[in-house]
Parts: structure tokens; C-alpha cells; sequence
């Protein structure tokens, strides 16, 4: 079919019936070409490994490096620079705790709203519409992932803060302030509640994508015998496609949260940026990544440019961590066998 | 029931009692399944014209080929012709290091690696295409110290390889090993298989991971903001310098109190995202035809 393509022009031409022969023969006698194939093959396979080397050596190269540029806070702080509160570069005091909390609650916040839509999304790309719609708004969705994080900031700074501060954030204060979470909003609208509306858009199309696969494979004979016994539409969804792939739900929820913690400009545009532990959700936050994102280019300590690789190295600690933790659920629970 | 068409009191054809209600809770449930996909592409619309109402009035040739001026307060002028041209340039670094490396990888792991080798390397590409951003940002800027273009396209490569890597091996996967067996059968070199068979037969797959990565990569802020974080510069294209880009830019002028600035972000806004959409929209078309080309 490629028989315009080079390494294969003229090819079979070439095929010596005699050296064919000897090598029936068992003699090795090999020709010109066979040779430049061997060596070609072989240096084909070489380039290949180098490609997975560079890969391989490329994520260790990181490794290395972020713990490197950790290493005087490492030896400052020690591990308990997790459970510090205070980061104030004007006293060279450094901990994660408050970033570390930021960027819990935003990110589980975000994906919980993210969750709820996502799959709902997810029944309806694989169950619910008819296949054109769905093949029109699954695309759609998708592109929802593809808006750059810097655009989707410049939005929510002007567009989702101010959405969120006179619609949510007020009217929420206003009827349930006496919960510590729906404390008093600010000024404009920065707040975690904000970056977790922006960290829904980036999650929603990653959970709506993975789940609308899962719910693909559960095998048509099993949802058409549930609607046969007169189960109606959701009766058949929640007794057959929804308990049967638990397991993947949960991962995509995780696959989309370890999204959620590295989103760094985004968030950082619309949060704040106030290093608190506050429980009012309405309130000024900072992130790990976010942090990262506004303090790194004006360090005024050694000691700070090494406390925000401390924070990376957390951060990619979080990430692995949700990585395992998806395998490990997609192991240990996944793969179930349809009777 | 129904076969002799008599009406039977005990089986009505209209739901009542317990059926109504299960019909309703089903009902409701799968409206709201509509709803959600709806608020979805409610919210991509609202996005995309947000930056359009703001941005698209912005672009003129001059705004696309000028570069910003030095203080712009009040005045409406300049442009983010340099931030366009650098942008370029970092991708076009970027992807030059990406590709080879990414295919490569892939080539690897669906053709030469055995599965206990294929693992462990399927784990990292799994690890970096979840790695933060920014922490592919602050590795080179630490690995390479001074920022340049070059930095930049090599943090950017960082998001790229996996994209590239994982989607070519997918579509190095999905080519019929039948192809690859008749090949061997007639004694055609691994070599000439590979390059000549079976790459160009996922080869729609690979181009279409090769065109998102490079969306992907011009819409990245976070590896280039400690790599290339120059701003409002006039055009500079020399690769061991920094280079204006048009996320740095777009995040730059967003912070800014100067309503001309911001007007300025919103048309590199518009500009970075209707680039960024029809690629997305070329690369789906793109593997539709292929894969149809293709029989796949």
C-alpha cells in the first residue's frame, strides 16, 4: 500500500533468489542489503530505547532537581516544614501547611462540583443521547479542557468573580453566614469559592470524557435486560451501568482532583493570594502551584527560592500519590467480570 | 394483556401510583443528565464570547504586528506582534524536541519493549503527563539557570512528550498486527516495516497528538513563565534570550490598572483561543479522515 514510501521502493525487486537459497541452506552469506538491514534495524531499535531513556532520565532529571533546589529548606525545616503555618519571606519563615490546606479545599470543592456534573455529563454522552448529538457535544465538552489557563483566568477575573461575589458568595453570606464556611465574601471576588468554579470548568470535561468510556462498556445486553424487567430509564442506570463501574467513577474523580492541585495560573489569577488558613471559603487563599506561580520570579531570599521547590516537591508528592491511588482502585476494584 | 384488546382495570396503559412516581424520578434524572451537558456548553459559549465581545475589536493588523509600547496609559496602540513571533518560536523549539523523543517513545513501547520493560515506562509517561506545570517550570529554570527561548521550548517539550507519546502509541496500537505479520512473512527488514508500513498507517494519529500538543503547548503559561518571562518587549527572536510570548503577555496585562492593557489581553485573548479552537477542531477532522482513509 506504501509502496511509494522509501524504505520500501523497489524492494521486493531487490530479493535475491540465490542468497534466499543460501540462507535456506543454512550458510550466512549475506548480502549488501541484508546488511544495511541489520544495521538499520538494529540502530531503529537503539533510537526507540534512547527515546524511552530520555523519558525515563527526563522525570528522574526532575525529581533530582526539585529536591535539589529544596535542599536548604530541606535542611532548614525538615519534614515538619509540612505542618508550618507561617510563610513570610520578610522573616525567613517558611511552612506549607496554609498552602497545603488551599489547595485541598479548593481542589476538593472544585471536583466535587466537577463530579456531580461530570458524570452526569458522562450518562449522557454514553446513554442518553442520540449518537449525533453526542457527537457534537462530546467535542464540545472536550474543548472546555482545551481553553488555556491564562485565558480562562482572565475570565474569572472579570466575568466568574464578579459572578460569583453578587450571586453566590452575597446571597450565601447573607442567608447562612452563621456557617464559618460562608463567611464574609471580599472586595472583588477573589476567593477559594472562585478558583474552585474555575478548577470545575478545567476538571468537568477530564471526568465527563472518562466516565462516558466506562459507562460505554457496559455490555448493551445487560441495559436492555434491566429495561425489559421494567426498570425506567434511571432505575436502569443506578441498578446496572452505576453499580457495576464504581470503581471507575472513583478514578476518573481522582484523575480529575490530581488536575485540580497542579492548576497553578488560573488559580492563582483569581484567588487572592493571602497565605491564611481560614474556614470561610469566601475568603482570600493561596495554593501550592498558585504560590509558586506568583512568588518565584522575585525571590528575596535563598531561603524562599528553596521553600517554593519544598513546595514543589509536596506538590508532585500529591500528584504521585493520586496517580497510585487511581491504580490502585482500578486494580483492586476495576475489571469486574460481566456475568 | 392487550391481545384481545379489551381495557384490563388491573393494567392500565397510563402509569399510576408507584410506576407514576418511578416514572418521574426517572424522568427528572435524565433531564438533569441534558441539563448538565447543557451548562457545559452553556458555559464553552459563554466563555468563548466573553473574550470575543471583548477581544475581537482588538485585532487589527497593526495590534498584530506592532509590538506593545513602553507606557501605553490611556492610549490605545501597540501590539502583540512580537509576543505572536516568540510564541511561535518557543513552540516550534518545543516541538522540534518533543516529536522525535515522544514518537520515539512510543515506537518503544508498543513494538520493541517486553511488557515487564513497557511497565515501568508507561508509569512515567503516565507521571509526567499528570505533572504539574509548573513544576516542569521551576525544573529548567533551575536545570539551565539564565532564561531563554530555549528554556522555554524545553519546559514546554516537558507537557508535550507525553501528549505525543501516549496518543502515538495508542494509534501505533490500533494498527492491524496483521499488517506488521505479513510484512515479516515476506521477509521485509523491522526496519522497513516500521518506517514504511506501520508508521504511516497510524500516522493520522500521531499528526493529530502532534497538532493538539502544539495547541496545548502556544495556550501553556505556567513552564514559561520562569523560562521566558519576558514582557511588552519589542520583537526579539534570538533563542538564548528571553522571547515575549503571548501567555506571558496575556498575563502580564491582566494584572495591569491600565484599561488599554486589559483591552490588550483580551485581543491576545481572542487571538490564543480561536488559534487554539480550530486546532482542536483541524485535528479531530484530520484523524476522522485518516482513520476513514485508512479503513481503521
Amino acid at each position: 500500500m506504501s509502496g511509494w514510501w522509501w524504505p520500501l521502493r523497489g524492494y521486493s525487486a531487490r530479493v535475491d533468489p540465490a542468497s534466499s537459497a543460501a540462507a535456506l541452506a543454512g550458510r550466512t552469506r549475506l548480502t549488501r542489503l541484508n546488511r544495511v538491514d541489520r544495521v538499520a534495524s538494529r540502530a531503529l531499535r537503539w533510537l526507540a530505547l534512547l527515546g524511552a531513556l530520555i523519558v525515563s532520565l527526563g522525570l528522574l532529571a526532575i525529581v533530582y532537581q526539585v529536591i535539589t533546589g529544596a535542599s536548604l529548606a530541606l535542611h532548614r525545616f525538615g519534614p515538619g516544614f509540612v505542618g508550618r503555618q507561617q510563610w513570610s519571606p520578610a522573616t525567613n519563615q517558611f511552612g506549607a501547611l496554609t498552602l497545603l490546606y488551599g489547595t485541598l479545599v479548593t481542589s476538593v470543592f472544585g471536583v466535587a462540583i466537577a463530579a456531580v456534573l461530570g458524570v452526569a455529563i458522562g450518562l449522557f454522552l454514553s446513554l442518553m443521547a442520540p449518537r449525533r448529538v453526542a457527537a457534537v457535544v462530546g467535542p464540545l465538552v472536550e474543548m472546555l479542557a482545551a481553553i488555556p489557563s491564562v485565558v480562562l483566568g482572565l475570565v474569572g477575573i472579570y466575568l466568574i468573580a464578579p459572578f460569583a461575589l453578587h450571586n453566590i458568595e452575597a446571597p450565601l453570606h447573607r442567608a447562612f453566614g452563621f456557617i464559618p464556611l460562608f463567611g464574609p465574601p471580599g472586595t472583588v471576588g477573589n476567593s477559594d469559592f472562585t478558583a474552585s468554579l474555575v478548577l470545575v470548568i478545567m476538571v468537568v470535561p477530564i471526568i465527563a470524557a472518562l466516565t462516558r468510556d466506562i459507562f460505554l462498556t457496559v455490555p448493551r445486553e445487560l441495559r436492555d435486560g434491566a429495561e425489559a424487567l421494567g426498570a425506567t430509564r434511571w432505575e436502569m442506570i443506578r441498578g446496572v451501568v452505576l453499580s457495576t463501574t464504581p470503581s471507575g467513577v472513583v478514578v476518573a474523580c481522582i484523575l480529575g482532583f490530581g488536575r485540580a492541585i497542579g492548576e497553578a495560573i488560573a488559580v492563582t489569577q483569581v484567588i487572592g493570594n493571602i497565605t491564611q488558613v481560614s474556614a470561610n471559603l469566601f475568603a482570600r487563599g493561596d495554593t501550592l502551584a498558585s504560590l509558586i506561580a506568583n512568588q518565584f520570579l522575585t525571590p528575596v531570599s535563598a531561603l524562599h527560592t528553596a521553600s517554593m521547590f519544598y513546595l514543589g516537591m509536596v506538590l508532585f508528592t500529591l500528584e504521585l500519590s493520586t496517580i497510585l491511588l487511581a491504580r490502585y482502585v482500578s486494580r483492586n476494584f476495576g475489571r469486574r467480570q460481566w456475568a | 394483556m392487550g391481545v384481545s384488546g379489551d381495557a384490563d382495570p388491573s393494567f392500565a396503559l397510563t402509569p399510576s401510583g408507584n410506576l407514576r412516581r418511578r416514572l418521574a424520578v426517572s424522568r427528572a434524572l435524565v433531564a438533569a443528565t441534558v441539563l448538565a451537558a447543557g451548562v457545559a456548553v452553556g458555559v464553552l459559549i459563554i466563555l468563548v464570547y466573553f473574550v470575543a465581545q471583548r477581544g475581537a475589536s482588538r485585532l487589527s493588523l497593526g495590534f498584530l504586528t506592532k509590538a506593545l509600547p513602553l507606557v501605553s496609559f490611556g492610549a490605545v496602540s501597540g501590539g502583540i506582534g512580537p509576543a505572536i513571533a516568540g510564541t511561535v518560536e518557543i513552540v516550534l523549539i518545543s516541538t522540534v524536541i518533543a516529536l522525535p523523543v515522544g514518537v520515539l517513545a512510543a515506537i518503544y513501547l508498543t513494538e520493541f519493549a517486553t511488557a515487564r520493560v513497557a511497565k515501568p515506562v508507561e508509569t512515567v509517561l503516565e507521571v509526567l503527563s499528570g505533572l504539574p506545570t509548573i513544576i516542569a517550570g521551576i525544573f529548567v529554570s533551575a536545570l539551565l539557570v539564565t532564561q531563554s527561548a530555549y528554556a522555554a521550548g524545553v519546559a514546554l517539550a516537558i507537557v508535550q512528550v507525553p501528549l505525543i507519546a501516549r496518543t502515538s502509541a495508542e494509534s501505533l496500537r490500533r494498527v492491524p498486527e496483521a499488517l506488521g505479520e505479513a510484512a515479516d512473512a515476506l521477509g521485509i527488514a523491522r526496519w522497513r516495516t516500521l518506517t514504511g508500513i506501520i508508521l504511516p498507517t497510524a500516522a493520522g494519529g500521531i499528526v493529530t497528538a502532534t497538532i493538539l500538543a502544539i495547541a496545548r503547548a502556544a495556550g501553556e503559561t505556567a513552564p514559561v513563565l520562569f523560562t521566558s518571562s519576558a514582557f511588552g518587549t519589542p520583537y526579539q527572536l534570538n533563542p538564548t534570550q528571553q522571547v515575549p510570548n503571548l501567555p506571558v503577555e496575556i498575563y502580564n496585562l491582566a494584572n495591569s490598572q491600565d484599561p488599554a492593557a486589559i483591552a490588550d489581553a483580551w485581543g491576545a485573548a481572542f487571538l490564543l483561543i480561536v488559534l487554539i479552537l480550530l486546532a482542536n477542531v483541524g485535528a479531530r477532522l484530520w484523524l476522522r479522515h485518516s482513520e476513514r482513509k485508512r479503513g481503521l
